[in-house]
């Protein structure tokens, strides 16, 4: 902006010159600027060491090595209440993920459904969305997440409902999913030729256990859809060479679902059902309330708002795009996939990441309904119960802090990689 | 053979349209049933409707408004699901406004009044300067009556008549000829906006209370800045001048606020009744949390967004950490730092309010949004803005404060406006570290023995207040950016 010279003193430097020559002053204040945030900064810092120390609180990160005695319910990992703080705080990392990646995936589902049904031409569909759109929007998430935990607790029958010859409650999906105000259990998949499991990590809090079974599952599903995705690239220039597309689907259907059928046979796949086991449930997975309220309430309230970013995306896609491809004779199906989503895409993905990113961050709300996320666990108990709290909200914010700016640098990835190269 | 015709030689008349292309069943069969899958969806989707409205009245239409405990309501519905009402009917002043003082209830009502007034010239400019002093004189009168006293008395009739000559002039004068009156140059009322600047200093004095001088002092400070820089400038030059007008108040502040008021007040007592913040709570607190926070991170967050365009590396880096730091953690870290941390950070001794810490972190929070959301109506000036600016000669300052600003800041209005809602809705995380936002006061009633277990009526009830705030929020943003549409590009 600065663009201004000034005319070349004769002479030698004068101080005056640090604030009136415009080559010296950005220099100035820059160095001023900095001088003032060192000395708030140190500022903060000394009264922060005078303060811990007069509480006898020396800054340390020892206590994450120390035992947590408490217990998490919710975990995707073995944890016992004697394992470490560290351990406690990796479970709830995981948890928090857990449930960030669930809503992401819900939240989309649901946003992208209600943004193109806001647009159908049906009066009442169009009318009910945007009903629902405006009353999550405006609401707090808060009071969302409250309101799922409540009706989770308070309307669902308990475990004792399903019992006895004539029970109050039945399990729902022939007898599958069971919908208690203790959870929900679902089926889970197990397998009777097992492979066993991976150990990382030893025996430090970190330790991970990975399945074998899935690893072998993923690889060859993966291994089959790229394979897929090869025979329909040839088939494409089959296609651009003689004009005539050669039917692939069934040999690119064959190539996904019958090794990954044989390796689920092969591994003795079956699914291990829920059954009631005296007062409460035994078998299958247990969701527990707390997480279910928070993907539900997640979910919903991050869809009205992908909901409406959906609807935008493809508004702005101008009319004469699709009149153009109609003119070139394509058929509204490759309209849609050819010309518009491609355009829609680019509106859409990015305001998409930073609702990602929002969800995660709301995720930490956890706290409300009890779900032991990190900020549960390391920003709730930990703190608590060792009273250091500087040590514990600096981890805190530093792991929302990557998360965020992993996803904000994958955003800025794509950015760059669908940007319009223009002029 | 003349008379022959095989062309019609007049136009036949106009033929209605066919019946099922017009009126209510053309209109359906174009918008809800036109093919099958319309058709079944319609069907489905008004089936819901009334399923849902129909379960949602018969729990809502319940006579239970004058139930005094959970009891009663459970007598009266007999067995059917119905609502209680009855806790709304006894809570409803707690969800409003917390622990407030009943009889000083006036206040927060008149601080949330004068805010509209003082909003007025700001954001609508669409009513008189005359309109807008007489609303004002008005508001302010029946304020003071509330004071009692003979001096709310006597105010409140100086107000009172006040507004009556204004609103007199202002019925008896014709608009055409006032605007030739103005024209030849008569004499106009001030600008409103005076009130706007001087809102910031009434509305903390009569939420919290306290001495008429604390606000006369705080305000002092700027006056002084003010009077030091045009007093010296002549002297030691613009720069020097400059420094004086930020050093002179924060020295004021610090140093000679506290004893000019106390020695005032020891004066000339004047003040109302103090309330401490733990008091404040339900949409008051919310309220006041969200607006506060707001206002003051718009002026740093103007500084924050122009630091992060500008040339400066240093600056830029302190700011751009500054944002996407705050960006990037969820505000209830930042609530916690307020709860646990923050006077930790401060000098030993010093000990502020729970309530001014949250602020103080949700204004931090606001501000790295209200930056961004600047910077975006920075970067949508069309360029040749600021090469005109630069063009004319101006300096950076003054190219901000004549051409930049205006046209950005009027962009960024509806980003300004959702960042606000967003912020609005924010403030229940304060429920988290213990504050009684709404949702806190519905787990405080819950406590109580006549009200144990009440869910739905409660979160019904503070849903819709905050439906009713931040859907006529955006509603009123999205007014904006229709008028505001300026249509550079």
């Amino acid at each position: 902006m600065t663009t201004m010279t000034d005319p070349h003193h004769q002479g030698g430097f004068k101080l005056s010159m640090l604030i009136y020559d415009s080559r010296y002053r950005s220099i100035t204040i820059q160095i001023v600027a900095l001088i003032g945030f060192l000395t708030l900064i140190g500022w903060l810092i000394n009264n922060t060491g005078q303060n811990l120390a007069d509480l006898g609180k020396e800054p340390s990160f020892g206590f994450m090595t120390e035992g947590a005695g408490y217990d998490i319910n919710q975990r995707l990992l073995d944890y016992t209440s004697t394992d470490t703080h560290l351990r406690a705080s990796f479970l709830g990392l995981l948890n928090t993920l857990l449930v960030a990646v669930m809503g992401c995936i819900t939240a989309t589902v649901i946003g992208v459904m209600v943004g193109v049904a806001r647009l159908s031409h049906n009066w009442i569909i169009s009318r009910l969305m945007a009903f629902y759109v405006e009353m999550f929007r405006n609401v707090p998430v808060l009071l969302w997440i409250v309101l799922a935990m409540a009706v989770m607790i308070e309307s669902m029958p308990s475990p004792r409902a399903f019992r006895g010859e004539d029970p109050a409650a039945t399990m729902s999906l022939f007898d599958t999913v069971a919908f208690t105000n203790r959870g929900v259990y679902v089926p889970e998949p197990l397998f009777s030729n097992s492979l066993g499991n991976i150990h990382l990590f030893g025996t430090s809090s970190l330790r991970f256990d990975v399945s074998l079974d899935l690893i072998v599952f993923l690889v060859v599903f993966i291994g089959g859809l790229l394979i897929s995705r090869m025979i329909g690239k040839r088939a494409n220039a089959t296609q651009e060479k003689t004009g005539v597309r050669p039917t692939v689907w069934h040999i690119r259907l064959a190539v996904v679902a019958v090794p990954t059928l044989t390796v689920l046979w092969a591994l003795g796949f079956y699914l291990g059902y829920p059954e009631l086991k005296g007062f409460n449930f035994a078998g299958g997975t247990h969701m527990r309330n707390s997480l279910i309220a928070l993907w539900l309430a997640l979910s919903l309230y991050t869809a009205a708002f992908i909901a409406e970013i959906v609807r935008a995306g493809i508004l702005a896609i101008s009319k004469g795009q699709t009149e153009a491809a109609s003119a070139l004779g394509l058929r509204p199906r490759r309209t849609m996939s050819l010309v518009i989503l491609p355009q829609a895409l680019r509106v859409i993905i990015p305001p998409l990441i930073s609702n990602y990113l929002n969800l995660t961050k709301n995720s930490s709300l956890a706290i409300a309904v009890g779900y032991m996320d990190i900020t549960g666990t390391l920003g709730g108990i930990t703190m608590n119960q060792t009273g250091r709290e500087l040590e514990a909200i600096l981890l805190l914010m530093l792991v929302y802090l990557s998360i965020s700016l992993t996803i904000s640098a994958v955003m800025n990835w794509y950015n760059n990689s669908v940007k319009l190269k223009e002029r | 053979m003349s008379d022959l015709h095989f062309v019609r030689s007049e136009m036949l008349p106009e033929r209605a349209p066919p019946a099922s292309t017009v009126g209510v069943v053309g209109w359906m069969s174009e918008n809800l049933f036109n093919g099958i899958v319309n058709s079944t969806l319609t069907i489905l989707s008004v089936a819901f409707i009334v399923w849902a409205v129909m379960g949602f009245l018969g729990w809502a239409i319940s006579p239970t408004w004058a139930a005094a405990n959970l009891r009663d309501c459970q007598e009266i519905v007999a067995g059917h699901e119905g609502a209680c009402w009855g806790v709304i009917r006894d809570r409803w002043k707690q969800l409003l406004f917390g622990f407030y003082p009943q009889e000083l209830y006036w206040r927060p009502i008149l601080s949330f009044v004068l805010l509209f007034i003082a909003l007025i010239p700001v954001l609508f400019a669409m009513i008189s300067r005359r309109m807008n002093w007489f609303l004002l004189l008005a508001v302010l009168a029946i304020g003071a009556l509330q004071v009692g006293g003979t001096l709310g008395v006597a105010l409140a009739v100086v107000l009172a008549a006040g507004a009556a000559f204004v609103g007199f002039q202002m019925v008896t004068t014709n608009k055409a000829d006032r605007a030739e009156q103005i024209a030849a140059g008569a004499k106009r009322l001030p600008n409103p906006l005076i009130f706007s600047v001087l809102y910031p200093f009434i509305a903390p004095w009569l939420l919290w209370g306290g001495s008429f001088w604390l606000p006369i002092v705080a305000l002092l400070g700027f006056v002084l800045g003010w009077a030091a820089m045009r007093l010296t400038a002549g002297v030691i030059g613009t720069l020097g001048a400059t420094i004086l007008a930020f050093v002179v108040p924060v020295l004021w502040w610090l140093f000679a606020a506290a004893g000019f008021a106390d020695v005032a007040h020891g004066i000339l007592p004047m003040g109302i009744e103090a309330v401490e913040s733990r008091l404040f709570g339900g949409m008051l607190l919310s309220l006041t949390i969200g607006v506060v926070a707001i206002s003051i991170s718009l002026p740093i967050g103007i500084v924050l967004a122009l630091g992060r365009q500008s040339d400066l590396m240093i600056v830029k880096a302190l700011c751009v950490g500054f944002i996407e730091f705050i960006r990037g953690v969820p505000l209830i870290t930042l609530l916690f730092v307020a709860s646990t941390l923050l006077n930790i950070f401060m000098p030993k001794g010093t000990n502020f309010d729970i309530i001014l810490r949250v602020i103080i972190m949700a204004t931090l929070f606001a501000s790295a949004y209200m930056a961004e959301v600047i910077r975006g109506g920075l970067a949508a000036l069309p360029r040749g803005q600021y090469e005109a600016a630069d063009a004319l000669g101006l300096d950076y300052w003054k190219a901000q404060r004549l051409i930049i600003m205006p046209q950005a800041l009027k962009i960024s209005i509806p980003g300004i406006v959702s960042t606000f809602i967003g912020l609005f809705k924010d403030t229940t995380l304060v429920s988290i570290i213990g504050l009684l936002d709404p949702l806190g006061l519905s787990n405080t009633i819950r406590a109580h023995t006549d009200w144990v277990g009440i869910y739905w009526e409660l979160f019904a009830v503070i849903a819709l207040m905050f439906f009713v705030f931040c859907f006529s929020m955006s509603r009123y943003s999205m007014y904006l950016e229709r008028r505001l549409r300026t249509d550079h590009r």
